[in-house]
């Protein structure tokens, strides 16, 4: 039951948190550049959702294992992406 | 003996589990990558179609719709069978895959449109890294579809027990995590484009 009761909320936030940009794209509530937070920040937030809810994730709980090896990968990517933004951003800038 | 052999069983499907997850940690490295490789490229349109003269909303907004109702479909499909209820499990998983086929469906739509018009990835350089990102998604769509059917037919032909329930687990994670990715591709790719 408690399960059952996880999986509703984490769909719920999930929609909650797809509808709100979709909206703010297509309604213009604010400005182009606050638009683009708010879909960068409800993206973020609904994956954490889904990894906490869908997948498991979390401080306690039977699969504490996976944690480590997210917060692994995320350094990974952060270093890849990050690393990739920041070359080609200096070469961008450098052949102008 | 047959308690011994079930706790072995156990350890072993518990180990499988998490060599998955790290499989999916690698995949998401993968994904990562190809989305640097489109912030890259991103302004790379050589005279060409950019995002804002191709996308259509209303199909974003019903792709996304359907991958993450197909998200609740297959969590309810997953606990249907933690509970023992096999076919409940099998309908959910059927429903999964309706949604997903449906995805699937627009998505080549998509792209074939995008193709016509001769906005293929031949055009430019960010066409090429748009087609590489959302075709590699769709193609792990594809690999979670097959393997779902490939479940349903087990689910029928076979008795239902530790090792099915093992397999619908990791599939499950495989399902959420291409959702995630969904969430990147249409925050990063698909609904800047529309301001």
């Amino acid at each position: 039951m408690q399960e059952m009761r996880k999986i509703l909320i984490g769909f719920g936030l999930a929609v909650l948190l797809t509808a709100l940009p979709f909206a703010a794209v297509v309604g213009h509530w604010v400005p182009r550049d606050a638009t683009l937070w708010l879909i960068a920040i409800a993206a973020v937030v609904q994956i954490l959702v889904h990894l906490h809810f869908f997948l498991g994730i979390g401080f306690t709980g039977p699969h504490r294992e996976r944690l480590s090896s997210l917060i692994f990968a995320c350094v990974l990517i952060f270093i890849m992406i990050g690393g990739t933004l920041w070359v080609m951003g200096n070469l961008y800038q450098r052949m102008m | 003996m047959i308690a011994a052999s079930d706790a072995v069983e156990e350890q072993i499907d518990s180990e499988t589990e998490f060599g998955f997850w790290l499989y999916l940690m690698s995949d998401a490295v993968l994904f990562s990558l190809i989305f640097a490789t489109f912030a890259v490229m991103s302004t790379n349109l050589a005279g060409g179609p950019g995002g804002a003269d191709l996308f259509d909303i209303k199909n974003l907004a019903v792709q996304t719709g359907l991958l993450l109702i197909s998200s609740l479909t297959i969590a309810l499909a997953h606990h249907a069978a933690v509970g023992g209820h096999v076919a409940r499990a099998a309908v959910w998983l059927v429903v999964t895959c309706i949604l997903g086929a449906g995805f699937l469906v627009l998505e080549v739509r998509e792209l074939t449109e995008f193709v016509v018009k001769g906005a293929g990835p031949d055009r430019s350089g960010y066409l090429s890294a748009f087609f590489t990102l959302v075709g590699t998604h769709g193609l792990h769509v594809t690999a979670g579809l097959i393997w779902a059917l490939t479940l349903i037919v087990q689910t029928t032909l076979t008795q239902p027990g530790p090792r099915l329930l093992s397999r619908l687990s990791r599939l499950t994670l495989f399902w959420h995590f291409l959702d995630i990715v969904w969430i990147g591709v249409f925050s990063l790719v698909y609904l800047p484009e529309f301001l």
